[in-house]
């Protein structure tokens, strides 16, 4: 019995099928049991090389994807920007094809720049996953959220999914727009307007202006982490200003019709876009989150180690 | 144009099983730390079926479990589609208990091989067994089973279809002829 294909990259979730997304979420399923195990490891990806290459600040996702690789009993290389020759002033494209020459078989990227990891999946031969490029995508994140709300409702057809805060820098909130739209779900968007790209709605997604608004409307709030370090300019007037507007809050959630399930990608500015008695609450699914990254980055390196000659092969249901 | 031919219909399926759930308790004398465990699929609804006769021979609750082998498979090396990877769920602590792995056909040895790599990750039993219901020869691994249901032999482009009540809506083994 054969799974289809995903093809040699995962740069995003807004190309693939809805049976590619379901084949990585049911693939996922199984290996969340690889690590209950007293041995957390499986010999899937033994021999496999894979270079973790970070041009951006990381915890949670490259611990995430490292655990991911080991456990499947891959080789890992992590490449941090900082005291790299990537300071010094080498290329992308050259960072890649001299770690390809050291014959190796993967590259998990994450970079500032959107674009970049299919930039460099056309360039290089090993398998590319995107852990992050700019404000485009950050394809496992999505996956991993689109996993914890399935574990939770049993389903992701209809539901109201409410993505609240910065989605104008959020890769995430793009991932979760177009995986859940493509299985069925229902997405809103909650946010200032000066935090909302223009023409979202092209998106198929339906602008909630109020966090009173999200609050009535969903079954689970994705909130989003307010991006201090990509606010150059002047988005939001203050922290302050933003939670007493736009902060999911225990005072607010007890006016919603029914409990809210409150997911959010980390790391959390606890007090400004979500307060702490919220993420602590029995609601959060924040810690099944994480503990679904690994199962989910673990099913994504699997298939594409398969690594099929075609790119979007499979992508027909 | 392929030839099919019945090996087994379901009476004769219940009475290799029959037999089967007393030679397991013949050779492991008694049922004392006796686990069983099923391959992905069909070896599954087996051993729980043969957990079942144990159970009430002995007077017994025998645990059985499920295995998928697929993440220790020797050919995932090899370049194209994964194959789907199913759910494993052994019954707790392995370690001093007597294993029965219970698959549906035995071939080439390869799934049993990975099945022992794969137990041994799990804890270290006092011995493993193999039981099958159909042993069809051509093997590639130095493997035999201890406790067969039928033995049959067939070429490599000849194929054994098991099937089972539970997943297939009835029991029975035929030989296809290639």
């Amino acid at each position: 019995m054969s799974a289809p294909s995903l093809g040699k990259d995962l740069v995003g979730l807004e190309h693939l099928s809805a049976g590619q997304l379901r084949l990585i979420l049911d693939t996922a399923e199984p290996f969340k049991e690889v690590s209950e195990r007293a041995i957390k490891k499986v010999p899937a990806l033994r021999g496999k090389t894979i270079v973790n290459l970070f041009f951006e600040a990381s915890t949670r996702t490259r611990i995430s994807f490292e655990f991911a690789e080991k456990r499947l009993s891959a080789d890992t290389v992590n490449v941090a920007v900082s005291g790299s020759s990537v300071s010094k002033g080498e290329t992308l494209v050259d960072t890649a094809r001299n770690l390809e020459a050291m014959r190796i078989d993967m590259v998990v990227i994450r970079h500032h720049a959107s674009g970049s990891a299919e930039f460099l999946g056309n360039r290089i031969r090993s398998n590319v996953i995107n852990a992050g490029d700019g404000k485009h995508e950050h394809p496992t994140q999505g996956l991993l959220d689109m996993l914890t709300l399935r574990d939770r409702f049993g389903r992701l057809e209809g539901l109201n999914v409410a993505i609240c805060g910065d989605v104008l820098h959020s890769r995430v909130a793009r991932s979760n727009i177009w995986g859940l739209t493509r299985l069925g779900a229902e997405v809103g968007v909650c946010g200032p307007a000066s935090l909302l790209p223009r023409n979202i709605q092209d998106l198929g997604v339906t602008i909630l202006p109020r966090i009173e608004d999200a609050i009535q409307w969903a079954d689970a709030l994705n909130v989003l982490r307010l991006q201090l370090e990509r606010m150059t300019a002047g988005f939001i007037p203050s922290l302050r200003e933003y939670n007493r507007v736009f902060g999911v809050t225990r005072d607010r959630l007890a006016k919603a019709p029914k409990d809210l399930t409150i997911l959010h990608p980390g790391p959390m500015n606890r007090g400004v876009e979500i307060d702490s008695d919220v993420a602590d609450g029995e609601h959060s699914v924040i810690l099944p989150q994480v503990t679904n990254g690994v199962a989910v980055r673990m099913a994504v390196l699997y298939l594409l180690a398969g690594g099929a000659p075609d790119w979007h092969a499979g992508a027909s249901e | 144009m392929p030839s099919r031919t019945p090996l087994m219909d379901q009476r004769a399926i219940a009475r290799a099983l029959n037999r089967m759930a007393s030679e397991i308790v013949e050779i492991c004398h008694g049922s004392e730390g006796l686990v069983l465990v099923g391959i992905q699929r069909r070896g599954v609804q087996l051993a729980e079926r043969l957990a079942r006769l144990i159970g009430s021979m002995e007077q017994a609750i025998i645990p059985s479990g499920k295995l998928d082998i697929t993440l220790y498979r020797d050919d995932l090396q090899a370049v194209g589609p994964r194959p789907v990877v199913g759910e494993t769920h052994l019954p707790g602590d392995l370690d001093g208990k007597t294993v029965v792995i219970v698959d549906d056909v035995l071939y080439t040895g390869r799934t049993i091989r990975a099945a022992l790599d794969e137990l041994t990750d799990f804890g270290r039993p006092r011995r493993i067994l193999l039981c099958v219901l159909i042993d069809r020869g051509g093997r590639e691994l130095p493997i035999q089973a201890d406790i067969v249901g039928m033995t049959v032999s067939t070429g490599p482009r000849d194929r054994v279809d098991a099937l089972v009540q539970e997943l297939d809506g009835q029991d029975s083994v035929e030989l296809v002829r290639g």
